[in-house]
């Protein structure tokens, strides 16, 4: 309450109640459900198994984890513009195999790294133009892309395991920094980058704007197109490094690796708070929601539960997450006025 | 506290006796009664948040009221169920109408209860019941087979009324029938109430913020304030003044403001041969700073379409918009905010606040470049943009970093209008600036106008309702036909002649 209305506050109260529906801001802790549900998964799991707190496990779970919790910060970008990228998997694929293709061929880790990166940029920018300029629906462009990705990948692999690859190359995302596995650091760096961009920047700003209602943000000068064509360019390229390093991580190019993922995405973000409708959701709810879904597989993993039964749970877990956001939503609201 | 004011010695049709009810720890209504009578017209005023909303769904059962009496012929009627209200004569016309656009009219009046035999619609009984519903209300040339999306928005409006008339309804509430209504079908509307409170006796409560419908068609009037009862009393002895005083509860000296030694600067904006899409008439106008231009005509005049047109914001069949002396290029609503203009729309929900952000961002949104450096925003450099901007506005908030979404109307309107403040707009263009907005907060706006007009600034002002034309404009410019009709200076814009310019042929200017 930094700032008090000049008029006497039951009045101001009256004027707030003729609002039927509050929604929650977003700075207001949606990811609170998430934590949560983490720390409970995290002593469960430390009480019902011996291995869970071993640093292979601990390692094997970071690992893991990181190339969905990227996957999951891309997908935010476009999720909260109300929008949804259901190419990231076939993404992951294409550029890790353009990747592993380059490097068996003899070309420079540097090069064919970029390339990858590239690759899922490009693929990005197309399903931004068919979005903002084609005005597709993004459910139905995404999920041509998801197609037209895979069935590159498959073509100019046919559809075979690239191996062996450099060493220098598997090293990225096998190795250690300061103790810690790279793929630890290299998620720390991506989520602070994001966390930045959505947090304290203009665009940042027109991306949470957009979402919130596009008309209204293009008649405050908003220029919504070009943000549309952004955050679909910057799923597709985090999709693309996700690639590269799943490709590194296996020392392989696997031409259906990431098949599915991008419901995992999805999931994450959701999980992690994030609205389907736009404007509501953070980075550190995203890599949160990644998280939580790693520990779920991870867990059934120790406790040997039947892995059919682990898919059920993550579909539970998503409905849930959704529906007490609907109630965190209002008991917020109460609470709100009360205070 | 129980006012009888009405000599009236027959039974009241309604009575609500002590009526109260909370939302949470919020009181709206307390304490209040209320009676309707047959052939008579309640009107209920108040600004908004002071629980007329509330009042409505209790008497049509889509709230429970907390405690106090509901009385419908003398008998206690409980809490009745939305459909219970119904079947005991209690319809409402709402402003949101609630026809189902691609629907035809007749099956609209019966939807619910359709005529059929085992599931199959009857559709001769359906066409000569829905003509008999339309003929009550004096649509006897409407198709009852046409879908309702193809009719003008006020027969729409006498569709509604004729679908809650066929329900028997003794009882009609109307909620801001005339909100999106021009001033002629406003009138007929009126005429039509006038009617069904005479000739069939019907109840009616009437709800809303134009003052002189008020005084046209209500036989009494109960003022509402912050959920309180304030008066009840025959309309003949309320005058404007006392009227507004007792909804507001301060002394509204003069509701429009007004201007000493208006002094008009340069041209600001220029609209030259401006075609709207598919029109083949030529708009031309011009804007001084410091001068209010109003653009009046009926609804469907090609008002809105024209300043979203000056905006950019739609595209356009030809001409040029210079603004202070720089040529605007067509199409870009960004590149108008750049060249200072600003648009208030006037579908504030859809077209105006971003419902999910904070006052703050709402305010900033336009010009983010003033708040940041290097795409990097500084939250602390909105926040004192935020503050030096809304103390201007009598903006009733708890913090800048509530959502929009939770503010009043006009509120929210005072909000989107620093956004354009927030820019140093050159010229803003106001759609129905006040629309839906209570008699306050109208005062609140149009001293806004005014101060920024004094400033300098040049003012468009698209208004269906003439009072607020005339009462604020320097010059009003009349359209018809997504063509001009006409342009009076203040000293000659009339009621009269504006309504008489607004139905006449647009003059081709540009030969």
């Amino acid at each position: 309450m930094a700032t008090t209305s000049s008029t006497p506050q039951p009045e101001a109260a009256v004027t707030q109640q003729a609002v039927e529906e509050q929604r929650t801001p977003i700075s207001l802790g949606r990811e609170s459900g998430g934590i949560l549900v983490l720390l409970i998964f995290v002593a469960a799991l430390m009480l019902s198994t011996n291995d869970f707190l071993t640093l292979t496990n601990l390692d094997n779970l970071v690992r893991q984890v990181a190339v969905f919790a990227i996957l999951s910060v891309g997908q935010l970008f476009v999720i909260l513009t109300g929008g949804i990228d259901l190419s990231v998997g076939s993404v992951l694929g294409l550029s890790g195999g353009v990747t592993a293709l380059l490097l068996a061929s003899g070309t420079s880790v540097p090069v064919a790294i970029l390339a990858g990166l590239a690759t899922g940029l490009v693929v990005g920018l197309i399903n931004g133009l068919l979005v903002a300029k084609l005005k597709l629906p993004p459910f139905i462009a995404t999920l041509g892309m998801l197609g037209v990705a895979r069935g590159l990948v498959l073509l100019w692999t046919d559809a075979k395991t690239i191996a062996p690859l450099p060493d220098a190359f598997n090293i990225i995302a096998n190795g250690n920094v300061l103790g810690l596995p790279s793929l630890f650091w290299i998620l720390v760096i991506v989520a602070l980058i994001a966390a930045f961009i959505l947090g304290r920047t203009i665009f940042g700003r027109y991306v949470y704007a957009v979402g919130s209602n596009a008309e209204s943000a293009r008649l405050s000068g908003v220029p919504v197109n070009s943000v549309l064509i952004a955050v679909y360019c910057i799923s597709g390229l985090l999709a693309g490094f996700a690639g590269i390093l799943t490709t590194s991580r296996l020392g392989a190019g696997i031409p259906t690796a990431g098949t599915g993922y991008e419901l995992q995405a999805i999931a994450g973000a959701v999980i992690g708070g994030a609205s389907l409708s736009g404007a509501k959701g953070r980075v550190i709810g995203a890599v949160l929601g990644a998280l939580i879904m790693g520990l779920l597989a991870n867990g059934g993993n120790l406790l040997a539960i039947d892995p059919f039964y682990l898919q059920i749970a993550i579909g539970l877990l998503i409905i849930l997450a959704v529906y007490f956001d609907h109630l965190q939503g209002r008991t917020l609201n109460l609470f709100r006025r009360a205070a | 506290m129980t006012i009888s004011a009405s000599t009236t010695a027959a039974t009241p049709l309604v009575q609500l006796k002590h009526i109260t009810k909370s939302f949470g720890p919020v009181q709206v209504l307390k304490d209040v009664s209320l009676e309707m009578f047959r052939g008579e017209v309640l009107c209920l005023a108040g600004e908004n948040g002071a629980g007329k909303s509330t009042l409505i769904k209790i008497l049509t059962g889509a709230v429970a009221r907390d405690s106090g009496e509901y009385l419908i012929d003398g008998q206690e009627v409980g809490s009745p169920s939305p459909a219970q209200a119904r079947a005991l004569g209690v319809g409402v016309v709402y402003q949101e109408l609630s026809l189902l656009p691609d629907v035809s009219v007749e099956e609209n009046l019966l939807m619910g209860h359709l005529p059929a035999a085992r599931g199959v619609v009857k559709k001769r009984e359906l066409r000569a019941r829905a003509m008999q519903m339309l003929e009550r209300v004096g649509l006897t040339r409407v198709d009852p087979g046409m879908l309702v999306s193809d009719l003008p928005v006020a027969t729409r409006q006498m569709v509604e009324i004729a679908k809650v008339l066929g329900a028997n309804a003794r009882i009609v509430i109307f909620d801001e029938p005339t909100t999106a209504l021009s001033e002629e079908d406003a009138q007929h509307l009126l005429q039509l109430i006038k009617r069904l409170k005479t000739e069939e006796g019907v109840a009616v409560l009437y709800v809303t913020h134009r003052l002189e419908e008020i005084f046209e068609i209500g036989d009494r009037i109960t003022v509402l304030r912050d959920g309180q009862l304030i008066t009840t009393a025959p309309s003949g002895e309320f005058t404007h003044d006392t009227l507004i005083r007792s909804m507001v509860g301060r002394q509204i000296e003069a509701l429009y403001p007004k201007r000493e030694q208006k002094q008009f600067g340069r041209t600001l904006l220029s609209v030259q041969g401006l075609r709207l899409k598919g029109s083949p008439y030529a708009i031309n106008l011009e804007v001084r700073a410091g001068e209010i231009v109003g653009l009046g005509g009926l609804v469907g005049a090609g008002r809105t379409e024209t300043v979203r047109a000056i905006f950019g914001a739609d595209s356009i069949d030809a001409g040029k918009i210079i603004v202070d002396g720089k040529p605007l290029p067509p199409g870009s609503p960004a590149q108008a905010v750049k060249a200072g203009l600003g648009l208030l729309t006037e579908d504030r929900k859809e077209l105006g606040i971003l419902a999910d952000l904070s006052l703050r961002e709402n305010v900033t949104i336009a010009n983010m470049s003033a708040v940041s450096r290097l795409g990097v925003v500084s939250h602390k450099e909105e926040l004192s943009l935020f503050n030096q901007l809304v103390p201007r506005l009598r903006l009733k908030y708890h913090t800048s970093e509530q959502p929009i979404s939770s503010l009043s109307g006009g509120n929210q309107q005072k909000v989107l209008l620093s956004r354009w403040l927030a820019t140093n707009a050159k010229v803003l263009l106001l759609d129905e600036p006040t629309k839906g907005v209570d008699v306050g907060a109208k005062a609140d706006i149009y001293t806004i106008i005014g101060d920024l007009a004094a400033k300098g600034m040049g003012i468009v002002v698209v208004s269906s309702y003439l009072p607020e034309l005339l009462g604020i404009c320097d010059r009003v410019i009349i359209l018809h036909d997504f063509g001009v009709t006409g342009e009076l200076p203040i000293e000659q814009a009339t009621e009269e002649e504006v309504l008489r310019l607004a139905s006449s042929t647009p003059v081709a200017i540009n030969a």
